[in-house]
Parts: C-alpha cells; sequence; structure tokens
C-alpha cells in the first residue's frame, strides 16, 4: 500500500510544481512572452479541461455500466471542433473585438448590455456548475479514500474542497492585474493535461498488456451487448448525450473561459479544431479495456469508478497506482481552478461591481479602490463556489455515480444555447426573449433534473418526487405532463431546452429590441464586416454654419473642409460664403467626418453643435465600440499587410526568373535569325546575279563561275534546311514534347556501329581511331539512334578539328556501379577551361569559331539528347589540361 | 571611275558575290575575314570605302568602327556596316558608332552597289 504521507507529499509537490510553473510565466509574461507559450499546441491543451474526473474515473464506470455510451460525450465536442469550428471563430472574433470576459458577458453585451440578464446567467452558471464541482471533491475524495482506507468522505471532501479555494485563490487572483487573460494558469493547465494524459495511457497500457494479454484477449467472448450497453446507439439517449456535450463545449463556462477569453491569436482555433479531437481520442481509447478487465478481474461490488486506481494497486503497482491517483488530481484541480476562475469573474463583474459601484458613487470614495475590491470580491467567490460544490456534496451524499452528476451540470449550462446563438446568428433576437427563455429553461432543468438529484433530501420531498406536487401526477418533475417513458435525462433535455428555445424566439419576435440592442446585434451578428452601424438622422436645430466649418476643419483640415463647404454651398445656389445649416448639410458632413474619426464619433460631434449638448450614454458606448473595432481591425490589417509581403516577394523571385527566361528566349531567337539570314544573303545575291539580264547576256562571265554560284545557292540551301531541322529538333528536345522512345541495350553496341560510320571521313581526314571498349556488357536504357547520331556529332568534331600532326582519337567505355561512361579522347588539344562554359550553349561564339562551321546547335544537341534519355554530355580535363567528352548514362540493373 | 573598296566579311560565300558585283562595277576589292586584320588594312590608308560586318572573329564591327573615328586617318572614311541582325538597336548602335550607312543581310545587289557608287562620288568631289 501506499502511505498516506507518501500522497500528501506528492500532491503538495505537484501543486507545488503547477504554482512555480504559473508564477514564471505570468512573471515572463509581463515583461517577455515566452514564444513557445504562445503556441496553438498550449492552446489546445488548456481546453482539455474539458476531461475532467469525469473522465479520467467516470468514463471507466460509466462505461462498465452503461458500454459504448461513454463516447457520446467525446463525440460532441469532436463533431464541434471539427465541423463547427466556424462557431467558435466567430465567438472568439467576437470576444477580442468586445473584449469579452466570461460568457455571462458576451451575453450581456448582446443584448444591449443588461445588467439583469449578466446576473441572470451568472445566477444560472454558478448553480449548474456546483454539482460539477461537486463531482471533483467526491471524485478526489473516493480516490484518496481507496488509499487511506476507510476514512470520513465528508471530512475529506470538506478539507479538499478548502485546499482547492485556496489554490485557486493563490493561482487566479494573485496578481492585481485583474484583466481577463491569466498566462500562468494556462500554462500550468496545459501540464496537467500532458500528466492525465500519460496517467490515463500508462494504466491503460498496463491493463491491456500486462493485466490482459492485448485487445484481443479483452474483447474475446465478450458479447456485443456487454459492449454496446443497455443504451441504443442512435436511439433517444445516445443523440442528447450527443447534443449535450457539444453544448457544453461551447456554453460550459470554464470552457469558454479557455477557448474565447484565453485565445491569444485566432488562427490557433485551426490547429485545436483537429488537436483538440486527437487528444479526446488519446483520452479514450483504453476506456473500455480497462473496464472489461476491471469487470472481470475485479470482486464484485467494487465501484466501478475507481478501477483506473485499483486495478494497478491490485497488480501491486504501487507507483503506477500514484501515477493515477495524481492523472486524476490533475483531471480534478485544473477543472476546479478554471471554473471557479470563470465563475468569480462573473459573480465579480456582473453581480459585485455594479453594486459597489452604486454604494461608492454615494459615498464618494475614491476609484482607486475598485481593483482592490474586485479582487477581494473574487476571493470571496471561489470561496463560495466551492464551498457551494461541498454544500451539493454533502447534501446529495456523495453517492451518484459521476458521469450521472456531470450530466446535470451539462444540462443546466445548455440552457444558455439558444440565447448564445440566437444573439450571434440573428439580428431579431431581443433581450426579452433572451430573458423569457432562460427563466423558463432554467426553472425547468432545476424542477426536472437538479433538484430530484438529491433524492428528495432537498426541496423537493420523495413523495413529490414519486407522485407530484399537491398529489398532481401532470406535474411529477420526471414526467412532466406525463411523459414517462422518456429517460429522464432525456425527459430533461426536451423540457428544458425545448422551451427555453421556443419562448426566446416566439418573445424575440413579439418584442422590439432598444437602439442599443440593435446596434450591439448588428456588430455581433455582422462582427467579420469592419465597419458597421447606422446612421440616425440629427435634427439641424440650433447650429450655425460657422461652427460647423470649424469643425469640418478641425477634423478634415483647411482646404478639404473648404472645398466641402464651397461645395454645398455652390448645390445651395450660393457664390460667396458658407451654406445655409440644413438637415441635410449636417447629414452630409456627418458621413464626411465618419470617415475619419468613426460613425459613432462622427454622430457625437454632429449632435453637440445642432444643439445637444450632452452627449448620451448610447453615443459613448458607439464609440468605445468603434474603436474597438478599429483594434481589431488594424491587428487583422498587420497581419494581412505581413502575409502580402511575403506573396510580393516570391512574385518578385518568380519576375526575376521569368525575365532571365524571356532574356533568353529573346537571345536565341536573334540568334536563330542571325543564323538564318546568312545563307539567305548569299542564296539572294547569287539568284540576283543570275538572273540579271546584263550578267545574263555577258560573255565574260564564264561557264564555270555561273555553275559556282549555283552551287553555292545549293549549298547554301541544304545549310538552311538542315539549320532549321535542328532548331526544331532542339526546341522539341527541349520542351520535352518529343518523348525518345528508349529500349534497353548494350552502350557498347552504339560506340561501335558509330566508329564504323565515321570511319570513311576518319579514314580521307587520316585520324587513328583507337577503341578501349570495357570487357562487361553495358546495359542502359537509350534509344540507339539518337545515341548514335550524338557520338557521330562528337567523332566528326574530333575529326575535323583535330590540328595535331598525327592526329588520334581514342573512345573508351566504362562503368561503376551506377553509371555508364563513354569518353572520347582526342590529342587535339580541345577547348580552354574558359571556352568550356561556352561550347554548349546555342550558337556560342566559340562555337562558331572553334568547333563547328555551321550553326552551332550540334553539342546543345547532343547535351538536350543525352538529358531526354537521363544522361548527359559533359567536357571533362585530364589531369594535363586537355579537354575531352563524356557522356554518361545510367546502368541498368539487371535482376 | 575606279575606287578601292576594303570588304571586311568572314562568310567566304558573301564576299565572294560582293567581290564579283563591285569589280564588275569597276572597283578595286580586298577582303579581311577578321576583325584585327580588318582595322590594320583599313588604317593603312588603302581603302577609300569600307564595307564592315558586324560579326567578326577576333573584334567585332562596332569596335572596328570605334576606332577607326578616333583615328585622324579614318575619321571621315566612308563606312558601310552590314550586319545579319537588323533589329532596331544594332542600327541605332551603328549609327552611334559612326557608320555612314546601315544594310541589313539579306541584301539586293542593287541597293549596295549603287550605295557604293553614291559614296565613291561624294568622296571624290
Amino acid at each position: 500500500m501506499i502511505s498516506v504521507n507518501l500522497l500528501l507529499v506528492v500532491c503538495l509537490g505537484y501543486v507545488a510544481i503547477l504554482f512555480v510553473v504559473a508564477f514564471i510565466v505570468d512573471q515572463r509574461a509581463r515583461h517577455r512572452p515566452i514564444r513557445w507559450l504562445q503556441s496553438p499546441v498550449i492552446y489546445t491543451l488548456s481546453i482539455s479541461v474539458y476531461c475532467t474526473s469525469w473522465t479520467f474515473y467516470g468514463a471507466v464506470g460509466s462505461a462498465a455500466r452503461n458500454g459504448l455510451e461513454f463516447i457520446t460525450i467525446y463525440l460532441g465536442p469532436t463533431l464541434v471542433f471539427v465541423g463547427w469550428w466556424w462557431l467558435l471563430r466567430k465567438l472568439v472574433r467576437i470576444g477580442r473585438a468586445h473584449r469579452i470576459t466570461s460568457i455571462a458577458d458576451l451575453i450581456s453585451s448582446r443584448y444591449g448590455k443588461s445588467s439583469s440578464l449578466a446576473v441572470l446567467v451568472t445566477l444560472i452558471a454558478v448553480v449548474a456548475i456546483t454539482p460539477y464541482i461537486a463531482l471533483q471533491l467526491q471524485s478526489v475524495t473516493n480516490s484518496y479514500a481507496v488509499i487511506a482506507g476507510d476514512t470520513d468522505g465528508v471530512t475529506t471532501a470538506f478539507w479538499v474542497a478548502a485546499g482547492m479555494a485556496l489554490f485557486t485563490i493563490l493561482f487566479g487572483t494573485r496578481n492585481l492585474d485583474a484583466n481577463e487573460r491569466h498566462h500562468g494558469v494556462v500554462a500550468a493547465i496545459a501540464l496537467e493535461a500532458i500528466v492525465k494524459l500519460t496517467a490515463l495511457i500508462a494504466v491503460g497500457v498496463f491493463v491491456t498488456f500486462f493485466v490482459a494479454d492485448g485487445a484481443a484477449d479483452i474483447f474475446d467472448g465478450i458479447s456485443q451487448e456487454a459492449i454496446r450497453g443497455s443504451g441504443d446507439i442512435f436511439g433517444a439517449r445516445w443523440v442528447t448525450l450527443t447534443f449535450l456535450s457539444a453544448t457544453a463545449v461551447i456554453c460550459l463556462p470554464r470552457q469558454f473561459q479557455v477557448t474565447v477569453v484565453e485565445n491569444i491569436e485566432e488562427r490557433h482555433l485551426a490547429t485545436a479544431s483537429w488537436l483538440f479531437p486527437l487528444y479526446l481520442f488519446g483520452m479514450t481509447i483504453f476506456i473500455m479495456p480497462i473496464a472489461l478487465v476491471g469487470l472481470e478481474v475485479m470482486p464484485a461490488g467494487s465501484n466501478p469508478d475507481l478501477y483506473v486506481l485499483t486495478l494497478p494497486l491490485a497488480e501491486q503497482r504501487n507507483e503506477l497506482a500514484l501515477l493515477a491517483f495524481l492523472g486524476g488530481f490533475s483531471s480534478a484541480t485544473s477543472m476546479v481552478i478554471v471554473a471557479a476562475i470563470a465563475a468569480s469573474t462573473m459573480v465579480s463583474n456582473h453581480v459585485v461591481m455594479p453594486i459597489a459601484l452604486r454604494l461608492l458613487a454615494r459615498s464618494n470614495a475614491v476609484s482607486g479602490d475598485v481593483r482592490n475590491l474586485l479582487l477581494t470580491s473574487r476571493r470571496i467567490s471561489i470561496a463560495l463556489i466551492l464551498g457551494l460544490g461541498f454544500l451539493y456534496f454533502y447534501i446529495s451524499g456523495g453517492s451518484d455515480a459521476l458521469a450521472a452528476i456531470g450530466l446535470i451540470a451539462f444540462v443546466g449550462v445548455a440552457q444558455f444555447l439558444p440565447c448564445l446563438l440566437g444573439g450571434i446568428f440573428w439580428r431579431g433576437a431581443t433581450k426579452a426573449g433572451a430573458i423569457a427563455g432562460l427563466l423558463i429553461g432554467s426553472a425547468l432543468w432545476a424542477y426536472t433534473l437538479f433538484l430530484p438529484s438529491f433524492g428528495g433530501h432537498f426541496i423537493l420531498t420523495p413523495e413529490v418526487l414519486t407522485s407530484g406536487p399537491w398529489g398532481i401526477s401532470l406535474l411529477r418533475p420526471q414526467s412532466l405532463m406525463g411523459l414517462s417513458d422518456f429517460d429522464p435525462l432525456v425527459h430533461a433535455v426536451v423540457w428544458s431546452v425545448g422551451l427555453n428555445a421556443i419562448i426566446f424566439v416566439v418573445v424575440s419576435s413579439l418584442t422590439k429590441p432598444d437602439i442599443l440592442e440593435r446596434l450591439q446585434g448588428t456588430l455581433f451578428v455582422g462582427v467579420y464586416r469592419s465597419t458597421g452601424g447606422a446612421m440616425s438622422s440629427i435634427s439641424a436645430g440650433a447650429a450655425d454654419a460657422e461652427d460647423m466649418f470649424i469643425l469640418a476643419q478641425r477634423i478634415l483640415g483647411l482646404e478639404p473642409a473648404r472645398r466641402l463647404f464651397d461645395e454645398i454651398a455652390a448645390s445651395q445656389g450660393i457664390t460667396v460664403g458658407l451654406p445655409h445649416a440644413t438637415d441635410a448639410v449636417i447629414s452630409r458632413l456627418e458621413r464626411e467626418l465618419a470617415g475619419s474619426v468613426g460613425a459613432a464619433s462622427a454622430h457625437a460631434m454632429v449632435s453637440r453643435i445642432a444643439g445637444r449638448q450632452t452627449v448620451g450614454m448610447t453615443e459613448l458606448i458607439d464609440i468605445a465600440d468603434e474603436t474597438q473595432q478599429v483594434i481589431e481591425t488594424s491587428r487583422q490589417l498587420a497581419e494581412k499587410s505581413a502575409e502580402l509581403e511575403r506573396a510580393a516577394e516570391q512574385l518578385r523571385e518568380a519576375n526575376m526568373r521569368l525575365r532571365a527566361l524571356d532574356a533568353q528566349k529573346d537571345e536565341f531567337l536573334s540568334q536563330v535569325s542571325h543564323e538564318l539570314r546568312t545563307p539567305m544573303t548569299s542564296i539572294r545575291s547569287f539568284s540576283e546575279i543570275l538572273k540579271d539580264s546584263e550578267i545574263l547576256k555577258d560573255t565574260s562571265v564564264s561557264n564555270e563561275d555561273r555553275s559556282r554560284f549555283v552551287a553555292i545557292i545549293y549549298d547554301e540551301s541544304l545549310r538552311l534546311t538542315r539549320l532549321l531541322d535542328e532548331i526544331l529538333d532542339i526546341s522539341r528536345l527541349e520542351a520535352g514534347s518529343s518523348a525518345l522512345k528508349l529500349e534497353p541495350m548494350n552502350a557498347n553496341n552504339a560506340v561501335h556501329s558509330a566508329v564504323e560510320t565515321v570511319a570513311g571521313i576518319t579514314l580521307k581526314a587520316d585520324v587513328k581511331v583507337t577503341s578501349e571498349l570495357s570487357p562487361d556488357d553495358l546495359p542502359v536504357r537509350a534509344n540507339a539512334d539518337r545515341l548514335r547520331q550524338v557520338l557521330i556529332n562528337i567523332l566528326s568534331n574530333a575529326v575535323k578539328y583535330n590540328g595535331a600532326e598525327v592526329p588520334e582519337i581514342l573512345v573508351r567505355t566504362s562503368h561503376d556501379d551506377r553509371t555508364v561512361k563513354i569518353d572520347i579522347i582526342d590529342n587535339g588539344g580541345g577547348v580552354t577551361r574558359e571556352e568550356a562554359n561556352t561550347v554548349f550553349e546555342k550558337f556560342a561564339r566559340g562555337n562558331r569559331s572553334v568547333l563547328s562551321s555551321g550553326a552551332g546547335l550540334g553539342l546543345p544537341i547532343s547535351r538536350a539528347i543525352m538529358h531526354a534519355m537521363d544522361g548527359d554530355l559533359t567536357l571533362e580535363f585530364t589531369r594535363d589540361h586537355s579537354s575531352f567528352f563524356r557522356l554518361t548514362l545510367p546502368l541498368l540493373k539487371t535482376t | 571611275m575606279t575606287t578601292r573598296v576594303l570588304l571586311a566579311e568572314d562568310e567566304p560565300n558573301i564576299s565572294t558575290s560582293l567581290t564579283f558585283l563591285l569589280e564588275r562595277a569597276g572597283h578595286e576589292v580586298k577582303v579581311e575575314t577578321d576583325g584585327d586584320k580588318a582595322l590594320e588594312t583599313a588604317l593603312s590608308g588603302w581603302p577609300a570605302i569600307l564595307v564592315l560586318d558586324v560579326m567578326l572573329p577576333s573584334l567585332d564591327g562596332y569596335e572596328i568602327l570605334r576606332r577607326l573615328r578616333d583615328d585622324v586617318r579614318t575619321k571621315n572614311l566612308p563606312v558601310i556596316m552590314l550586319t545579319a541582325k537588323g533589329q532596331r538597336e544594332d542600327r541605332e548602335t551603328a549609327m552611334k558608332c559612326g557608320a555612314n550607312l546601315f544594310i541589313t543581310k539579306p541584301f539586293s545587289n542593287a541597293e549596295i552597289v549603287d550605295a557604293i557608287k553614291d559614296l565613291a562620288t561624294a568622296v571624290s568631289e
């Protein structure tokens, strides 16, 4: 057994580590944020606060009792993150644009900054998460009891609650900057996310592969019913559970806190949309094996909610049990910390502050006290929330299965869904509709699910539960209107969320939003549009044209203001002086000013000179909202411009490459033109001579001359044809449009045949050709005709330009394990290293003067042919600096 | 009227046809196929007219023309530039270097013979 002292030391040490992490990150965040902590991975890990001890312990219990049903709790969030990320993105965008601090803030802000709505949402949230907090207390208490033996559960739970309250106060309200983001807490939560994942997977691997003989062994002989459980897959309860978990991941105050409020960059959501489902997959993969092995190995009557802990203990693996305990502890603490911070923010901002401000205003106290008051109220709220959790645990007797308790909280926060979705997608949604829906929904939730969960110990007596209040069976909490065929949970969801949504829509349609509601509605629904806000008309009233001009001049500058007023005056038929101050002029001015200072400010300014001396609250709020929008827009602009800069850089590079190619093409065309014009010049000139009537009659021009001229014309025509063929050939080869037909062949044969072909000219020029062919076969994939063409071209060049006294050519073939080489070496000296760079260029000068008489396309074509056969043609140098040509081809592997 | 014409041209067939035509017109013709040689002969004072190809081995036509214009002896030597390139920039370069005339290949025989006749008349006057 693990000693209680060891357990306490480990837990305290773990908490200390978390605290140090949070402390360091907070300190650093103030001066220089740590780069990797701003990563989307940390963000995703913090979202995994979704996996509480309900997951860590309860999922196994749920699997043992109801089979695969536990999957639904993770299916909902997965569907939301994969398929509905655009909804989350809109929430995040709104949260950033309006500096939203909590879900209550978002809902109240949307419905005209209604403080009553904020209080209502806060109350529902606090009550709804109470069972959830109790669940964490219960799981820590139970797991502690497993190790410490039989203890008084209530006492343990009390100390756990007190410890967690202290812990959360230290974490969440340590610094005086009471702003909405907590970098330190997020880092600690991310660390806890890793700990719980590691612990659960470690237990899963141990149970699956060491207690049992792998997954096949576990699932062998298990009936389908046992795995599917009592629940009917895709039945009402499955669908309800999936809906609830999908709702919870959006509406739970702590999920809203980590997903929306703590979001640093909107694009982090993109990563979370696949990484968070992956995390959930990791958390759930071993749930079923643990449950099945637990059912088989553990004695009957042992609590399946604790298998994760009791299985390693039963197998005498104490260190694993300790890790499991720590994982469960992690799951519980991370949930409690974030949930309590989120709830305390709501309580202090929406309940305590409005009251305090009213009192302070009366007593004329200094505003510096506000911050301290804020922190104090948050600390007290945290203690209060954990106190409520403990109370729930105490009253409900701490006996229910973990999963059942968690679901009560899920249904509670699901009441936010109608007014939340309606608020960000439907302009017509009104405050009255939201309040009515929330009131009905939460009341039904309390009556049908929350109060019955105490099992008749709190407010509702057992008699009411079984036969309805005053004996009216139609009002029985768990079968309202006689709907008794349903599962209690499905029943509660259908009644509370269903009526909530219907009432919300009906009341919204029947009521009219006030100005601020309408404005906020427009801003929220159209958050992706950068500017908004309709302009309300202002009466010209006592406005004076001179005042208007001064205002315009101050905002627009003297010249533009003068131009504007001249134009207005001209339209009124006034040639000299200022225009008359009519309503039309006022709204024209407002429109012009809005372009510079935003619609709201412009509205406020113009109404001031139009006679309404005081700027209303509405206008001030408009100004503030627009400023926030401008900030958000400029942040997006900065991102966009960085993106554009990168794109521009790539375009510049591409453009440079294209320009270089274009210049090459121009050069080539110019060369082609030059090469074609030269033979054409001779042809034209000599044909003009021959057809000239005077020369025709002139007997001093000999017949030999005439036939010499004809021969020149003939030769130049051939040269022209060859040139055209070559140009077409090389452009096709380079464009790759004429794929050569390649077949396996022996390179030695091609060399042999080429040498025989040039035998005529070598003999005539008295050049000695020696062949040193490799004794091995040289299998290559090549086009026999083309390879011969290359060899003949190089051989005949070597014959033509060999200036040695005793000209010799050596043809040598060889190979290594990958390449076949054909070297053609002559003793004519070849080209210099400087010229070597240009011999393969089309029509290169070096070509013309040194290597060829014609167009100088022979070598470029030869090289292009070799490239088309996956080989190469290069100019190599021997040790004594004379050059020779080398053909290479890949060696064909014969299997 | 006999004029001494220097042909700086490396394409043998073209110089053959030009030699034939100019000798028939009564001129005295000398051919150089290399840039350096052509410059040397031109500076020697022998030719009265120079027909200069742009693409010549060892020294190109533009460079030859520039050097001739820098020399007092050949500052005013009439020069006809021949080129197979024929783009606008080539004509401009030729004129900037001080060519009297610019003829693009392929030319008509009459064009070049008449041009030399005109230049010869101008020189003698």
